[in-house]
């Protein structure tokens, strides 16, 4: 069987980011589990010593194309590298992140292949299939997992035919864990000048302003997330000022974000950022299938919610029967009489 | 020749009202009780289109959809606020495509409407949040991608200028003509309809919607041409039938399942004082909070 490859995105910083080590550390997992290789490729300029970045995170292979047309990063030339590197390996899975980057990349890639992609995957499995039409076995596939459109489902997605087998991963839904400091692995330099042509620079930056994010939920201990039910921008102040005493951050579903009571950014579930805070509270949200996917392995849960009967509330480890506009300042009024 | 600028418009479930209404007992979605809407980010696409030709006075702006027949309602909608016509991919042999089959059979329609200049999408489609026919129907077509467009700075005949909305910021870029776009939800809101063209396209339909109607077009058809939206099949593009529906679709589903609810055992409190108080006394001693 042929390798597992992830293609790595570059900060501004020209560091490897967070999303691309921590789909390394699923890829290393998949691929002893899989008795293969783990393979990174990184595209960009200046990045020398980049393969020092990676090898602790058990790549086993570093693809590196340094050239200075490939940072910032531009669909065309960083396609062309991505399939010159593919036609070669032949990848068995190649995994991106869901990112700006990764979701304009991924797709002209498995177009240009012909093969399946799954976007916004929640977890990712290898496991077996029966084809009953066929009376095929297929061994050791894919299971590229996310939860569908359609209530309370998850759906396992598998590309049986076609290679690689290619999913996008959200920031935050994979866990970061260095697999050995001294790993030690093979780095390729990709012959960049033999692959690409003129055409592959049509498209030019003229003008690029990247900011630092401020609002940053990912990494916060306690988060107050508000849906649908809290009503109105208006009452999603009474999250920030429940957050601004608990020092936490507000978050958001996607509910609340498209009724435009909060920010994109703070949407959390498949679809947006995935947290794991010590003290999660939900307000006003039902706790549909995508939701849940980027909250449920918080510490602890509190739901707060008029119905009794939403399924926001079996997750939780206290449910508050009742309307946000009064449990809120109820919570707000006996933490500043009572916290030290 | 005309500035042609084709529009990739998809009808969608309206999945951001799956509220407690919408869901059956058994906890999955009541599809009957979800509208089907123009995507939100398909609109912002027809916006920027429809910016472009209240620049030039050559633009000709098409819409183009998959989907069964009823889809054709997002033609019409596209119609009362300025396209100029549209085209509805439909065929049973589409249905169970995933997005490299409907890539596929959109770029064979993009083809049919050589020479164009620009093709322009949403960047995703609410039902599956996928983001790949656009990247996807580019790639199929040669054509550069510009992703995220908020705003079309510049055009001219062989240029496009586009700033792009990114995760952590945006982007200026210029690309030659014939290329894609996709389009964010942070570009301008769709205009509304305008009630001229209302009068003017509210009997647009698709040969099959016209077998349905009991009131005979003929004649106003005979007049007023542009009112026929035209219908593609599966052998109008030339298709090759493996490459569409399940046999083209290398994603399988291959199972689904309900989750089901690992029961915490919670603890139901009211919204009275002393049930707050006691929990947040709970939280501040266990050091959770404070
Ligand atoms: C492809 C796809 C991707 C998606 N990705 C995401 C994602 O990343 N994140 C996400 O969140 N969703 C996502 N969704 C949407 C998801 O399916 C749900 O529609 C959404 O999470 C519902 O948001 P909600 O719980 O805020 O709203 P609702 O389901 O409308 O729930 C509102 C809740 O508020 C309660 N309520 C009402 N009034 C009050 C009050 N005064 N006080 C307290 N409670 C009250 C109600 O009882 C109800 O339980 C996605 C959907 C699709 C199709
Ligand atoms: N069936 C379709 N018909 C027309 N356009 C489509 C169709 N499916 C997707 N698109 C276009 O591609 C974009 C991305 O869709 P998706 O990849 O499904 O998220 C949409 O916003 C539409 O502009």
């Amino acid at each position: 069987m042929n390798n597992i490859f992830v293609y790595c995105e570059l900060t501004e910083e020209k560091t490897i980011a967070d999303v691309s080590l921590e789909l390394l550390s699923k890829g290393r997992r998949l691929a002893t589990e899989l008795g293969v290789k783990l393979e990174a490729i990184v595209i960009g300029s200046d990045l020398k010593r980049i393969e020092d970045q990676v090898f602790p995170f058990g790549v086993d292979v570093v693809h590196v194309a340094d050239e200075n047309r490939l940072f910032p990063y531009t669909t065309l030339p960083h396609a062309s590298l991505v399939l010159h590197i593919f036609h070669h390996e032949k990848p068995e899975i190649a995994i991106f992140g869901a990112t700006s980057i990764g979701r304009d990349l991924a797709p002209r890639i498995a177009s240009a292949l012909r093969c399946g992609l799954t976007a916004d995957c929640t977890s990712l499995e290898i496991g077996d299939h029966f084809e009953n039409k066929t009376q095929t076995e297929y061994k050791n596939l894919l299971y590229q997992i996310r939860p569908a459109f359609g209530g309370n489902i998850i759906a396992t997605i598998i590309n049986p035919e076609t290679r690689p087998q290619m999913a996008t991963v959200r920031e935050g839904v994979m866990k970061k864990e260095v697999f050995d400091p001294k790993y030690k692995g093979q780095v390729k330099k990709v012959n960049v000048s033999a692959v690409l042509r003129d055409e592959d620079f049509m498209v030019q930056i003229i003008e690029r302003h990247m900011e630092a994010s401020k609002i940053n939920i990912k990494n916060a201990q306690v988060i107050i997330a508000g849906g649908y039910g809290v009503g109105s921008r208006e009452n999603f102040q009474l999250l920030y000022d429940l957050a601004d005493v608990l020092g936490a951050q507000v978050g958001a579903s996607r509910a609340a974000v498209d009724a435009g009571f909060s920010e994109h950014e703070r949407q959390i579930g498949q679809t947006g950022v995935t947290v794991r805070p010590k003290l999660y509270i939900a307000c006003g949200i039902s706790g549909a299938v995508q939701h849940r996917a980027g909250m449920d392995q918080s510490a602890q849960i509190i739901s707060i919610n008029t119905d009794p009967n939403a399924p926001i509330n079996h997750i939780a480890d206290y449910t508050i029967i009742g309307s946000i506009t009064d449990v809120i300042p109820k919570m707000i009024r006996y933490y500043k009489a009572n916290s030290k | 020749m005309s500035f042609r600028i084709i529009v990739l418009a998809k009808q969608v479930p309206d999945t951001r009202n799956v509220g407690k209404d919408a869901m059956k007992a058994d906890g999955t979605v009541n599809r009957a009780a979800l509208p089907a809407i123009f995507n939100p980010e398909d609109l912002n696409a027809l916006e920027l289109a429809l910016r472009i030709k209240d620049q030039r006075k050559d633009c000709e702006v098409i819409i183009l959809t998959m989907g069964p027949f009823r889809a054709a309602e997002i033609i019409r909608e596209a119609m009362y606020r300025g396209a100029d016509r549209g085209y509805l991919i439909t065929d049973r042999k589409f249905a169970g495509s995933d997005t490299l089959a409907t890539s596929y059979a959109i770029s064979l329609a993009v083809k049919k409407l050589e020479p164009y200049h620009l093709v322009i999408s949403g960047r995703q489609a609410i039902d599956g949040d996928t983001a790949q026919v656009g990247p996807q129907t580019a790639e199929k077509l040669s054509l550069p991608q510009i992703t995220y467009a908020e705003e079309i700075a510049e055009v001219s005949e062989k240029h496009i200028v586009v700033k792009r909305r990114l995760e952590r910021g945006i982007e200026v870029v210029k690309s030659p003509l014939p290329a894609a776009v996709t389009v964010h939800s942070s570009a301008p809101a769709c205009r509304q309809r305008v009630a001229k063209l209302l009068m003017k396209y509210k009997h647009a339909r698709t040969v099959t919607e016209l077998q349905n109607e009991t009131k005979d077009y003929t004649e106003l058809y005979d007049q007023r041409p542009y009112l026929q939206i035209d219908e593609w099949t599966v052998d109008d593009l030339h298709a090759d039938v493996a490459m569409l529906g399940l046999s083209g679709s290398p994603t399988k589903v291959k199972k689904i399942e309900n989750v089901v609810f690992a029961h915490k055992d919670s603890k139901v409190l009211s919204a009275s004082d002393e049930d707050i108080n006691n929990l947040m006394k709970d939280l501040i001693d266990s050091h959770v909070i404070g």
